[in-house]
């Protein structure tokens, strides 16, 4: 059976996007050596307007999306927050904040449940305000976080705590755990860095080793049994980096087939990592959502397996897995088409292996990343 | 049969045209629930026993029989899965 939906001829096996990722801008106060926006991002300055994203979530739930984030950078810079939360409640989206918890106040914790904001989820950097600033780049980033972590609960959301796991805090497992207990968080994300944008550029300082990785598996699993015991409600994912597997992560559920981004400027994406494929993606300043998402080549470029090579394209796991993440592909094989390399049937298999053994070896510092900010980014486009 | 089911705060139950059916969402998540489970969370309003529930269920649907089972075991699992608190 060949299910590809080929450009310009939508399949009618193509589902809905359920999931619509707003990346409301790439402004952030925070300059964490991880984040998952461009390395550019400081030269596309250009947003969409109030009126824009306003008819971007209208077509968006139209087409069947019911889980809508707000993300960036940090959303919390647009000053039009509140009319878009609002919209979002007004044609029935269920909205989820990803926020640094920076430029947040009780007020606006308040006003935003009255506008009809479903969740907030606050990210930290580490359990104690030193190593927290240090990755954050701001000295006053742990307290503003505590102190907005409580506000959120105090308003009645569901309170998830994100923390990103890499070599530096993955030693603090125990003890974000039992900070994030003591914030009364219903659900814990300790999630382990995916590297991709500047994570990818700061790989090597950012990489656990095995050592360190099983250690903290060790520990979350205890925890674990003990909030069970207890009969504590508080739910801990912990997303452990897809380096140490041998076979890839069905990335996005399947290329274009739930998930759809839109950028800041507009550009419509498969993910909010796709933008450094050499594919043009279109944008909703000058495209339809609904055609967009069926008809675009840019969409339609993945899916279903007729692009894929070997050792993918004879794989009994390809309906499972779809050959990994397009992403990781490329930038580790300089061709998204290939087998993502963490499957260990890539001929390019090697290259995890290598960063696996750098990690078990790696001595730089907190000091030695390049962190997200705009000056770095200039050099980066100006090279 | 006197305690109160309601959904936890942070869930939320609606009807989706689009997939042709209602849904449970969540913070970052959302399960696509059958016939029946809808109908049970229908009634879950924060107010009714379950008692209550089952009596409207039974009257809603004269023939599908006995519910008490039915209805006191998807109630157990959903409050197992976290989705509602029972007071």
């Amino acid at each position: 059976m060949n299910d590809v939906a080929r450009p310009g001829h939508p399949s009618h096996t193509v589902g809905p996007p359920l999931w619509l990722l707003a990346e409301l801008t790439y402004r952030c106060p925070l300059q964490c050596p991880y984040c998952s926006n461009p390395l550019d991002f400081a030269d596309q300055s250009d947003e969409l307007t109030t009126e824009e994203w306003v008819s971007v979530l209208r077509q968006g739930r139209a087409m069947g999306a019911a889980q809508l984030g707000f993300s960036g950078g940090e959303p919390l810079v647009r000053q039009d927050l509140p009319e878009l939360i609002a919209e979002a409640r007004h044609l029935g989206y269920y909205s989820n904040l990803i926020t640094s918890g920076i430029g947040l106040t009780e007020q606006k914790v308040r006003a935003f449940r009255e506008a009809g904001l479903d969740h907030i989820q606050v990210s930290f950097q580490a359990s104690d305000p030193e190593l927290n600033n240090a990755v954050a780049g701001s000295r006053k980033a742990f307290d503003q976080k505590l102190a907005m972590a409580r506000a959120v609960k105090d308003a009645g959301y569901p309170m998830v705590l994100n923390f990103v796991i890499h070599r530096h805090n993955i030693h603090q497992m125990t003890d974000i755990i039992s900070l994030c207990e003591r914030l009364e968080a219903d659900y814990v994300e300790l999630a382990t860095c995916q590297y991709y944008g500047w994570a990818f550029r700061n790989r090597e300082g950012l990489m656990p080793s095995a050592a360190q990785l099983e250690q903290a598996e060790r520990e979350v699993n205890d925890y674990r049994g003990q909030l069970a015991q207890s009969g504590s409600a508080m739910k801990l994912i912990f997303v452990t980096p897809d380096y140490y597997e041998i076979r890839p992560k069905a990335c996005m559920n399947g290329w274009g087939s739930m998930f759809l981004t839109v950028a800041p400027d507009g550009t419509a994406l498969p993910c909010h990592s796709a933008r450094l494929l050499p594919i043009e993606f279109p944008n909703t300043r000058q495209m339809a959502l609904k055609s967009i998402w069926y008809e675009s080549p840019g969409f339609n470029h993945y899916r279903g397996d007729s692009w894929m090579p070997e050792p993918c394209r004879s794989c009994d796991e390809k309906g499972k897995d779809f050959g990994g993440c397009r992403c990781q592909a490329y930038l580790l094989t300089g061709n998204a088409d290939n087998a993502d390399p963490v499957c260990d049937k890539s001929p390019h298999h090697d290259r995890i292996l290598a960063a696996r053994r750098a990690a078990d070896h790696a001595t730089a510092g907190l000091e030695d990343l390049t962190y997200r900010n705009t000056r770095n980014s200039r050099l980066f486009f100006r090279s | 049969m006197t305690r109160v089911p309601r959904l936890r705060p942070g869930f939320r139950f609606q009807w989706e045209p689009v997939q042709d059916s209602h849904v449970l969402l969540y913070p970052e998540g959302m399960v696509k629930l059958n016939t029946s489970a809808s109908a049970i969370l229908a009634e879950v309003d924060g107010h009714r026993p379950v008692a209550d529930i089952i009596a409207r269920l039974e009257q809603n649907f004269p023939d599908a029989g006995e519910l008490t089972d039915d209805v006191c075991e998807f109630l157990r699992d959903a409050q197992q899965k976290h989705w509602i608190e029972l007071q």
